[in-house]
């Protein structure tokens, strides 16, 4: 029998239907790969008993005909997600050994539809990061390597743990959130397919906030059309969340293969910063001629405001995390280093509770907000904000489909190689996608070729609210041309 | 509104060491809106609850957790404004006030700050001397309440009890329109009139639903405002009176000894009826208000006002008014009988087919002098309007005297029952047979020659005259009956 992790969700779907294996022996599979690769540092918590429990139950739906949209199909959770009876850290030690009494809605919808959980993924802590360092259970790598060099990489972040885990089989999906990037740079920077869906489309409700303005929980995956099948179950409109989309779920598959013959696609010229990676380039060039040879119809658009997006973000983003991250005060749950009065308290156990990054971008946040600030700061930003939103409904109301970018600047660094210094050479690998979020687009990035180490790169999609229909349908059109990239086991 | 500063009238000023002081307050009232659920939480509001009880996974702040607005909180505060005749802001923004306490389990309230959801409106308040003031409302806006802290539980410990946090407050803000702690108190009281009859407050001060933080300021009338200070939290209509006449008087002995005020917050000690330091401007938080990411702003249609407008209850000026105009009552008994909803509905179950005036006397002096004497509300009235009214109908058919009415009232006071029973089986019925008085009146005048003649001189003697015949009769006589009998009998005209 061929190795059952490395098939696509669609396939896996398709034979557990036909009967050709169980769920249980998928899931078996999934948690022997997930054993080989913890080296990788993908999990930060496996959950074998309740994957097993779940895989049965998906048996016995299955045996009955009854099975759902994913049933059986074993998924890897980042720790952001609350997870009902399962440690929840976001990889703080803030959180302790938090464990939730409650579900979030995205992954209640995954278990619904019939997934089986297989643990919680590494992240940046609570999300802040690039790279996959900020952790407090430590990096994560990627299961990719320079050609002849043994030195380990980054995944990227925030949802580093995701990424490693679908790129090295260790999980058949995984979900993942992006704030600023956090699910499309590692995609790009592991050789899959990750999509941030329209601010709205998925709930919040139960993810651990970073920047309520931002964040947006979406799938990974190994194809686009796993990518779409796994996002048919994450969307949902949620009462318990008021920013979610009272609109219909689209069938996302079905927009997988539709020629994008006629379609418009935009070039931004703002895109091409200056010291770009001749590879890069080449690689956004290799992308707009396959787009065309598929009869789609290019158009170099701008984005005039494109270069201020990323300080614009390094405001708003910490601004809303500062006080978000105000609950975790040592009071309720979590840590708590007793001091001898309340602020003692909450200095000692915030001080222990943070890492450098959360502390920093904290700081960042209130001071943008504080008193004689806010105007020239908060009140700039969210201004840049709508400037950055209105650039791209122009591009779409003259009659540009999407809009094609690369999706980071550079492939994957190595581990320890930009944590050390300056933090502003951290955030530049967000360049290319902080816009999307600003402007609560939805944003694809698929895996389109190699750089001369044998790296993965990625190209970005990005569409209109609520059009991820056509996101996959581009994208499908890259991958075809491009075709997959896996990387060769080195661990286990 | 209110573009004219109002000035005290010289009554109202404090005599100083320096000449007369003007006294300015401004009151920002945080009332408890009535509703079963708190405003961003589906977790019961219930009073009284074991500590911890009603705390949803949003009240709690666990990770993840997004607030949802509860519209029931909104329509209260639509109808809130509609009743304070204020500007009804159709789109309201929901920002959040950072600060670190342990009964805030956020790190941050969630309040309005720039864009409340109902702007600028007034209410009337009546004064005792008859004087009508109008006294502008600046705002009010939504936000969550606190949970509680408790000390003194544990020597080393502080407990908290979460079932407040989160509960809807309606914070209402004045203009400093108020000139004296008397003005403040009716404010006060006028505000909770209004909020009960509309039912969004219950106005209870004891639970603690209704406070008000007291901004106080003192100057020279004619010259710019002084610095003003502001005492948090007091909880009692009479404590907010005691609070400003004592800052008032601090404020002026700072300013007479060559001191300046400093801008800060102070808390009022009921115990030692004064005010003291809680933190100065300086130590002020920052409060970083920015708006709330999780929520939308809160935006709702002309209908939605329409439909409550449409429902407001009559309010009490209007009801006042319509006494006064209906029932010939005095604007100051129309005033009283107004103060609660169920009272002037108990005075209009009275007054109904009666003599109004007869009606509103017996409410105001009887009923509600005795009710206040044993403290208790209209609710709790061992005396139903049909009594009332009953005993109200034997004075008008002289079935009864007034005097002895008040016998009656206390009867059934104590032991219930049908008035109109009583007075037949106790034998309370006034005496008009002509002979029975006759003959009581020929008896005095008998007994007594000597004031015989002094009556003829000075006819007012013949009060004592039907006092003491009024005395033999039990007071059962119909006094205008003895009245009439004895002046023929004088020969007074």
């Amino acid at each position: 029998m061929t190795d059952l992790t490395h098939l696509s969700i669609a396939d896996a779907r398709d034979q557990l239907k036909a009967k050709a294996f169980t769920a249980t022996e998928l899931t078996e599979a999934y948690l022997a790969a997930m054993e080989k690769g913890r080296s990788l540092g993908a999990y930060v918590l496996e959950t074998p008993e309740k994957a097993r429990a779940m895989a049965k139950a998906s048996d016995e739906r299955l045996a009955r005909g009854e099975g759902r949209a994913l049933e059986g199909i074993p998924l890897g959770v980042k720790d952001l997600f609350c997870t009902e009876g399962v440690r929840t850290t976001a990889c703080s030690r803030i959180l302790g050994n938090f464990v939730p009494s409650y579900e979030s809605t995205v992954t209640a919808n995954l278990w619904a539809d019939g997934a089986v959980m297989l643990g919680k993924l590494n992240n940046d802590e609570f999300a802040m990061g690039s790279s996959n360092e900020t952790s407090a259970f430590g990096p994560v790598t990627n299961p990719w390597r320079r050609q002849g060099d043994n030195r380990s990489l980054v995944p990227g972040g925030s949802s580093g743990g995701s990424a490693t885990a679908v790129s090295a089989w260790l999980c058949a999906g995984a979900t993942g959130t992006d704030t600023g990037g956090s699910i499309r740079q590692p995609a790009a920077f592991t050789g899959i397919v990750g999509i941030k869906p329209t601010y709205g489309r998925c709930s919040r409700w139960g993810i651990v906030a970073f920047a309520s303005s931002l964040d947006q929980a979406g799938p990974f995956a190994r194809t686009v059309r796993d990518a779409a099948i796994l996002l048919k179950s994450f969307a949902s409109v949620d009462p318990k969340d008021t920013t979610s989309a009272d609109r219909p779920v689209p069938d996302y598959e079905a927009a997988v293969g539709r020629s994008v013959k006629g379609m418009v696609i935009g070039i931004p010229k703002e895109y091409r910063v200056d010291g770009m990676p001749a590879e890069i380039e080449a690689l956004w060039s290799q992308g707009i001629a396959w787009l065309k040879a598929a009869g789609a119809e290019i158009r170099e658009i701008s984005l005039p405001h494109t270069k201020y997006a990323l300080p614009a973000y390094y405001i708003v983003a910490p601004a809303e995390a500062s006080s978000n991250l105000a609950r975790y005060d040592g009071i309720r749950y979590g840590l708590r280093v007793p001091g001898n009065d309340i602020v003692d308290t909450y200095e000692k156990s915030r001080a222990a509770g943070f890492g450098a990054e959360v502390r920093r971008r904290i700081m960042i946040g209130t001071y943008v907000l504080s008193a004689g600030y806010y105007d020239a700061y908060y009140v700039r930003a969210q201004k840049v904000r709508t400037l950055i939103k209105r650039d791209f409904e122009l591009a779409f109301e003259a009659g540009v489909d999407a809009v094609l970018t690369p999706a980071t600047p550079s492939a994957a660094f190595g581990i320890g190689e930009k944590s050390g210094g300056d933090p502003v050479e951290m955030y530049l690998n967000d360049i290319f996608t902080v816009t999307v979020n600003m402007a609560g687009l939805p944003g694809i990035a698929v895996p389109a070729g190699l750089d001369s180490q044998g790296l993965p790169l990625g190209l970005q999609l990005i569409g209109r609210p609520f059009d991820e229909e056509t996101l996959f349908q581009v994208a499908q059109v890259i991958e075809d041309a491009a075709g997959h990239f896996s990387p060769t086991p080195w661990w286990g | 509104m209110n573009a004219v500063v109002r000035t005290a009238k010289p009554s109202q000023l404090i005599r100083g060491a320096t000449g007369d002081w003007e006294i300015v307050i401004g009151l920002e009232v945080h009332a408890q809106v009535n509703s079963e659920a708190k405003l961003f939480s589906g977790a019961s509001t219930t009073f009284g609850n074991d500590p911890n009880s009603n705390v949803s996974l949003v009240d709690a702040a666990m990770p993840g957790m997004l607030p949802v607005i509860n519209v029931e909180c909104v329509r209260q505060a639509v109808r809130t404004g509609l009743g304070l005749k204020a500007a009804i802001n159709r789109r309201s923004i929901f920002d959040r006030k950072n600060y670190f306490y342990p009964d805030l389990p956020q790190g941050y309230q969630i309040s309005q700050y720039k864009n409340p959801i109902v702007g600028e409106g007034r209410i009337l308040i009546d004064m005792p001397d008859g004087e009508t003031i109008e006294v502008g409302v600046e705002r009010l806006h939504l936000e969550q309440d606190a949970g509680k802290s408790i000390h003194d539980q544990s020597p080393v410990y502080s407990f908290v009890d979460l079932n407040r946090s989160g509960v809807a407050l309606m914070e209402i803000v004045s203009k400093p329109d108020l000139r004296s702690s008397e003005e403040a108190k009716a404010y006060v009281s006028k505000l909770r009139t209004i909020l009960r009859y509309l039912g969004t407050c219950d106005g209870d001060m004891e639970k603690g639903n209704l406070r008000a933080d007291v901004n106080v300021s003192v100057h020279k009338p004619g010259t710019p405002f002084g610095t003003r200070c502001e005492i948090k939290n007091v909880n009692s209509i009479r404590f907010i009176g005691q609070a400003i006449e004592y800052e008032a008087r601090r404020q002026i002995g700072i300013v007479e000894d060559g001191g300046t005020i400093v801008q800060e917050t102070r808390l009022f000690d009921p115990g030692k009826g004064e005010t003291r330091s809680m933190r100065s401007k300086e130590e002020a938080h920052d409060y970083r208000y920015f708006p709330d990411p999780d929520l939308l702003p809160l935006e709702f249609s002309q209908d939605f006002v329409d439909a409550l407008a449409a429902h407001l209850p009559e309010l009490p000026d209007e009801k006042k008014a319509r006494f006064v105009r209906d029932y010939g009552v005095t604007p100051y008994d129309a005033m009283v009988l107004t103060l609660e909803r169920a009272s002037a509905d108990y005075f209009e179950a009275v007054a109904k087919g009666r003599d109004a005036k007869a009606a509103a006397n017996w409410v105001i002096n009887e009923l509600f002098g005795r009710l206040n004497k044993e403290g208790k509300g209209i609710e709790a009235s061992p005396v139903s309007a049909d009594q009332l009214g009953a005993i109200v109908d034997l004075i008008g058919d002289s079935t009864i005297s007034g005097k002895i009415a008040k016998d009656l009232f206390e009867i059934v006071w104590a032991e219930g029952g049908d008035p109109r029973a009583i007075v037949e089986t106790r034998g309370l019925k006034q005496v008009t047979d002509t002979g029975a008085i006759e003959a009581a009146c020929d008896a005095v005048i008998a007994a007594n020659p000597d004031k015989v003649q002094q009556a003829k001189a000075k006819p007012t003697m013949i009060g004592w005259f039907v006092g003491q015949v009024m005395k033999q009769t039990g007071g059962k006589a119909n006094p205008q009956a003895v009245n009439d009998m004895l002046k023929g009998k004088l020969g007074i005209e």
